[in-house]
């Protein structure tokens, strides 16, 4: 073995497995350790160890009788939204502090069917709401590149999991950006799926029309394995999953696009690049290591042609109005009556829920509460709420415009590299407009993907975007393979991963 | 237009929230902030636009669907109920609301 177990990534932890060089039970001892020794980066929220080596035993007993699972044995974190039966669920609030579930969710029914076994539970923004990691009511999580910078948010903990080797691979959900952009501000590959790929179901939810799930892994074959096993129909348990078949996603990753040769296997790739992407309001470091990555792509027979996005910037209002107002709705549910926070001292039921809710919720999940209620209320539906559904409808639109010429649409993933911890906490509007190279696809639910492409300022990483159509995980994959198999950028370690 | 102070607390009347004393304006000042982002939207002509309010709905060969109403959950409420903040003999407790 070249490499130390926390350096294999999803594919190579499970060959290595299947191959008995190793037990599940041996990776995951070595996991837990790194994560315990690693823990003041503030990844997890969550270990339970026994759980965790309960699960590695199963795997290997089931390795000894001879059984075949793509993940059998590799430990994965999930993001704690996720609900699962042997580890508590805050969703990083205080709300659901000490949470267990009765259930897991499907995304997390799927992998452990699949063979994967839980290392733990990851930070994230509270109920997903952030872009930071900051929001969480259990502490910051640190990016592995600076510990004086965030990770990113929400799915921030994820992100620095993977990028710090304590696991190889993680879920995460994106509403708005929350799995492209951690990973883009740790270095590592993420991708979410066409709204309605991954079932919602058993995720604590945020905004019902944007939540996807998807995975985060420090290559794109390794976002491949995951996101094949955690995509798929489940009809009976979220409405809107759709009902159309998974193609393999890891099969045939290697090869040239049909039509194309070994030497320019993306021969005929059409990248769009909407020229709202590359406008002044991206740094100038973000924008050269984009470029170098989009060079490399070019390299590999990809052609670029220019599209527009032109309401990019509307992406931003229109995101900040939809997403409260479903959250206001979907978080009604924290009464404090069935679950959650109740507080200790309330005159009436009113003033129960009064009590419970105010103590229970920070104050960005406040804000969007508020505001949210604000754009649902008479006399502003119209105004705010079906205004921006409207605009919603006309960035769809201007996308499938774009997809007339092109196959993939490429840009940033965020304008700058990873801010200081503390510099946009009191200012969440500074925080949106940070978002706004990853909103235009959520409204869609096209989906988007983060890969690494150098580093930017400080040395800190930055992350192409590539956003596909519908459905077509695939060739944004597949893209991101072949940019891989030719560069080695998803390779670099941070120093946040040493021991 | 921006929210006044008055508005936001009928808001957190509606949402069950309360907003401390102290934390009020600053809640009132990032919320107007925002809503200078918003009037930009007013910009865009979107007379004999449909609201979007599911991406399904601009996808080919896609449609929403419902499902039948039939129990697809096996009956688990003792787990259900282990997360309750009061209850006793498989109720939730709430306090007294008719007196």
């Amino acid at each position: 073995m070249s490499q130390d177990i926390h350096d294999w990534g999803v594919a190579e932890t499970a060959s290595q497995i299947a191959a008995k060089h190793v037990s599940a039970v041996e990776v995951a001892q070595h996991m837990l350790q790194r994560s315990q020794q690693l823990a003041d980066n503030g990844a997890f929220l969550s270990l339970q160890v026994e759980s965790t080596l309960a699960q590695a035993r199963a795997a290997d007993a089931q390795i000894e009788s001879g059984a075949k699972l793509p993940l059998l044995g590799v430990p994965i974190a999930h993001k704690d939204v996720f609900v699962t039966r042997d580890w508590p669920t805050t969703a990083g609030s205080r709300m659901l502090s000490g949470y267990m579930s009765p259930f897991d969710a499907s995304v997390v029914q799927r992998l452990a069917e699949q063979g994967v076994v839980t290392l733990g539970k990851t930070n994230c923004d509270e109920f997903a709401m952030g872009s930071a990691n900051e929001n969480s009511a259990y502490g910051v999580a640190r990016n592995p590149w600076d510990a004086s910078r965030v990770p990113g948010g929400s799915s921030g903990g994820s992100a620095v999991a993977v990028a710090a080797r304590m696991v190889a691979g993680a879920t995460g959900t994106d509403t708005g950006g929350s799995i492209r952009q951690p990973a883009a501000f740790c270095g590592i590959t993420g991708i979410k799926p066409t709204y309605g790929r991954c079932s919602r179901y058993g995720m604590v939810a945020y905004a019902s029309s944007l939540d996807q799930a998807g995975p985060m892994a420090r290559s794109a074959e390794d976002c491949a394995w995951l996101l094949e096993a955690m995509m798929g129909p489940d009809l009976d348990r979220d409405s809107t999953s759709l009902d159309v078949p998974v193609p393999s996603l890891r099969a045939h990753l290697e090869d040239p696009r049909e039509g194309a040769d070994v030497q320019k296997p993306l021969q005929g790739l059409r990248i769009g690049l909407p020229k709202e992407f590359f406008a002044e309001g991206c740094r100038a470091d973000v924008l050269s290591a984009v470029k170098a990555g989009l060079a490399e792509l070019e390299k590999l027979g990809a052609t670029l042609v220019d599209v527009s996005l032109p309401l990019t910037e509307l992406a931003i209002p229109a995101y900040y109005i939809i997403a409260p107002a479903e959250a206001s709705s979907n978080l009604s549910r924290f009464d404090g009556v069935r679950y959650g926070h109740r507080a200790d001292h309330f005159e009436d039921l009113v003033d129960m829920y009064v009590q419970s809710r105010s103590q229970g919720f920070g104050p960005e999940v406040q804000r969007r509460i508020l505001t949210g209620t604000y754009v649902l209320s008479h006399g502003y539906y119209d105004a705010y709420y079906l205004k921006a559904q409207r605009i919603r409808r006309l960035i769809a639109q201007d996308f499938q415009k774009a997809f007339a010429t092109c196959d993939v649409i490429a840009g940033p993933v965020a304008p700058t590299v990873a801010w200081a911890l503390g510099e946009k906490s009191n200012d969440p509007v500074s925080q949106y407009l940070a978002d706004i190279f990853t909103l235009p696809a959520s409204l869609s639910g096209l989906p988007g993907m983060s890969v690494p492409v150098g580093l930017g300022e400080h040395g800190l990483p930055v992350g192409l975007q590539l956003i596909g159509n519908y459905l077509d995980e695939r060739t944004l994959l597949h893209t991101a393979h072949h940019l891989q198999a030719v560069t080695d950028w998803h390779l670099q370690q941070p120093q946040g991963a040493k021991v | 237009m921006s929210l006044s102070m008055q508005e936001l607390e009928r808001i957190a009347q509606l949402a069950r929230l309360r907003l401390e004393p102290q934390e009020a304006p600053r809640m009132l000042d990032q919320i107007n902030g925002f809503f200078e982002l918003v009037e930009r939207m007013n910009a865009v002509d979107t007379q004999n636009v449909e609201p979007l309010a599911h991406p399904a709905a601009v996808m080919r060969d896609v449609a929403l669907r419902l499902r039948a109403d039939v129990v697809s959950e096996p009956n688990a409420r003792e787990l259900n109920m282990q997360n309750a903040p009061a209850a006793d003999g498989g109720l939730f407790l709430v306090p007294k609301v008719i007196e």
